[in-house]
């Protein structure tokens, strides 16, 4: 175990290190001149040359990474270009948003995945487990916009359930509040992502159903639905962990759109208006912290499946 | 193997849809029921009917037309993140297989993390550099999908080298080469195959998303993901009417993702037709080669893990 958690923190930090370094080298191959962009077309040659040099934009590229990465180490995620306001703190206070919509919308997927799955595979042989095999079939493949626009329409417009949009100017001072607005969008990605945690579950439980332990769990007394949930969804189970590993990057991703979509005031969004301002050194860091999050989430998901399954485990471990 | 495709009911309806939508691509060219660009402020919001087959929308255009005219967009999309995809994966096996063993080492822990980016982000990134356009929708999907060709092609090739009949065909004095394409091209397909697919089918999604965030195509182009973007806003009084290209998108990406699972079961000779029937519907999930339940990292072919980073649309 050890050994394998070594080798794994080692491709964590190498992966986090070629992730910053692809994000700053794109980002410096810039067509046009990042100070001349920010002094506006109204400049002269001389403002955008001590722009360039207040930016410290006439170093070496190899200086300005080592600038940019040391601070990002001391916990500094530098300043915007065009507001000069502090990156760090503003994304800070998006996260706020981003990481509870996230994990309710992991916990909405799991909750319509899951079950649904293991219902499928149960129901293979009649209509049942085939209609559900079929919508999670079409779902899966609807974009999320549409998504978010069927759920606005049938919860927010016609049944006044829930707010359409946006969320409250006081973030969570108003926990009930905010709560509410992040649901609708909370459903939106879980509904997609939901579909195919689905199909994966179902698959896995088909598999399992025919496993010989579960069918020997049977044969020597217990009922199928005891041997499939003693014996069978153990394993199950796993699948579902390591599928999550890559999903939770989605649902991440997805907030992008879904932000957009519902105007909440997320990483998401807020990486969509600096890519629209060209704001170099706020989309640096911001793209260095989602990524740095789906690579951390990679990480546990690997750490956490190996922990639990006994087929990996080692001799004498 | 396309009778063995058309025989199983999903491969035939991902057939008929996407040679349909090729069909339409190619009507549109020379005729659409009228013009997809011409507003007619007094004709907003018109009903489905004779004269407007989906009505209109909020400035009065046809909306028939103009997602007839979109579905040239979507096929370039797909073709076009398919090839990309397909480059990137054969020159990235090649160097993978092909090199010295520090390059190759090398390749495989690059594509390890690589495998790890959101397309999405990708986009981002390059949206933020070039400003967006269809052709970043293209470069983003394509390159994500031939990273994961070529991790998966790696795990598949490994193994195909490994087999016995390779061995055998080894011993018999078969060259490196008869076995490279009697051997590992003609198995390692069928993977190629589903992973391209659902490359396609990522491609369109992504189109909705960025061009939905407005980083996709242009004004100027007709595209679904336009017209989707164009009515949402108008989703507190005319909720309904982002079903025609909401459903649109639905239909094709359902079929590109599904042509993968047929491609591959009617072709992978492990799989008895038992459990063809018991696997249905197997998986378009979103990244690539998920552990298998035996946290064997390398993707198997039977599991259904394969697929696209949270290009959410």
């Amino acid at each position: 175990m050890t050994r394998f958690l070594v080798g794994r923190l080692l491709l964590l930090v190498v992966g986090l290190l070629v992730a910053s370094i692809i994000v700053f080298a794109t980002l410096r191959v810039l067509p046009g001149d990042v100070a001349q962009v920010v002094a506006g077309t109204q400049s002269t040659p001389a403002q955008v040359e001590q722009l360039r040099q207040q930016l410290g934009l006439d170093r070496p590229v190899v200086v300005q990474y080592l600038d940019w990465i040391t601070g990002v180490l001391r916990g500094d995620l530098g300043r915007s270009l065009v507001t000069n306001g502090a990156v760090g703190p503003e994304i800070a206070e998006k996260l706020a948003v981003t990481l509870p919509l996230a994990g309710m919308s992991l916990v909405a997927a799991l909750l319509v995945g899951v079950p649904l799955g293991v219902l499928a595979a149960v129901l293979r042989r009649r209509a049942g487990g085939a209609v559900i095999g079929f919508l999670a079939q079409a779902v899966a493949a609807v974009p999320v916009v549409w998504a978010g626009m069927l759920l606005i329409a049938l919860f927010a417009v016609t049944l006044h359930w829930l707010p359409t949009q946006g969320f409250p100017l006081d973030g969570w001072g108003e926990p009930a509040r905010a709560f509410s607005s992040l649901v609708l969008p909370a459903l939106t990605i879980g509904a997609v992502e939901g579909a195919v945690i689905l199909r994966f579950t179902r698959s896995a439980t088909l598999s399992v159903l025919d496993a010989d332990h579960v069918r020997t769990a049977a044969a020597v007394g217990l009922t199928r639905t005891q041997a499939l949930l003693r014996h069978g969804l153990p394993s199950v189970a796993l699948t579902v962990l390591a599928v999550l590993g890559v999903q939770i990057a989605g649902l991440l991703v997805g907030a992008v759109v879904v932000e957009q979509l519902f105007s909440l005031p997320g990483v998401g969004r807020m990486l969509v208006t600096d890519v629209g301002r060209r704001d170099v050194t706020k989309v640096q860091s911001e793209l260095l912290v989602l990524t740095g999050l789906v690579l951390l989430v990679g990480f546990a998901v690997d750490v956490v499946h190996r922990a639990l399954d006994p087929r990996q485990r080692e001799v004498g471990e | 193997m396309i009778r063995r495709l058309l025989t199983r009911p999903t491969g035939c309806f991902a057939v008929v849809v996407l040679g349909l939508l090729v069909v339409l691509a190619l009507v549109s060219l020379v005729w659409t029921p009228q013009d997809p660009f011409r507003a007619d402020p007094f004709r907003q919001w018109a009903p489905p009917g004779p004269a407007h087959w989906f009505g209109t929308d909020a400035s009065g255009r046809d909306i028939a037309s103009y997602l007839l005219a979109g579905t040239r967009t979507t096929v370039l999309v797909a073709a076009g993140s398919g090839v990309v995809a397909s480059v990137v994966g054969i020159v990235l096996t090649a160097v993978g297989s092909l090199t010295t063993r520090w390059v190759r080492e090398g390749t495989a822990v690059l594509l390890d993390i690589l495998v790890a980016f959101p397309t999405l982000l990708t986009a981002m990134l390059l949206t933020a550099v070039f400003g967006g356009s269809l052709g970043i929708v293209v470069v983003s999907v394509g390159l994500s999908f031939g990273v994961t060709i070529a991790r998966v092609a790696r795990g598949e090739i490994r193994r195909i080298a490994r087999s016995d009949y390779v061995v055998a065909a080894r011993a018999s004095g078969v060259g490196p080469l008869g076995v490279l394409t009697r051997h590992l091209v003609p198995n390692a397909a069928p993977l190629f195959t589903v992973q391209l697919s659902l490359a396609m089918a990522t491609a369109v999604l992504a189109e909705a998303g960025l061009s939905y965030l407005g980083y996709g195509a242009g004004s100027d182009t007709a595209s679904w993901g336009n017209l989707l973007a164009d009515l949402q806003t108008y989703i507190g009084v005319h909720p309904w009417s982002a079903t025609w290209p909401g459903a649109a998108i639905a239909l094709v990406v359902a079929a590109l993702s599904l042509l993968g699972d047929a491609v591959r079961d009617a072709t992978d000779p492990r799989l008895t037709t038992g459990d063809r029937a018991a696997r249905g519907t197997a998986a378009t999930d979103r990244t690539a080669g998920t552990p298998g339940p035996g946290g064997d990292r390398a993707p198997d072919a039977d599991d259904p893990a394969t697929t696209t980073p949270g290009v959410t649309a």
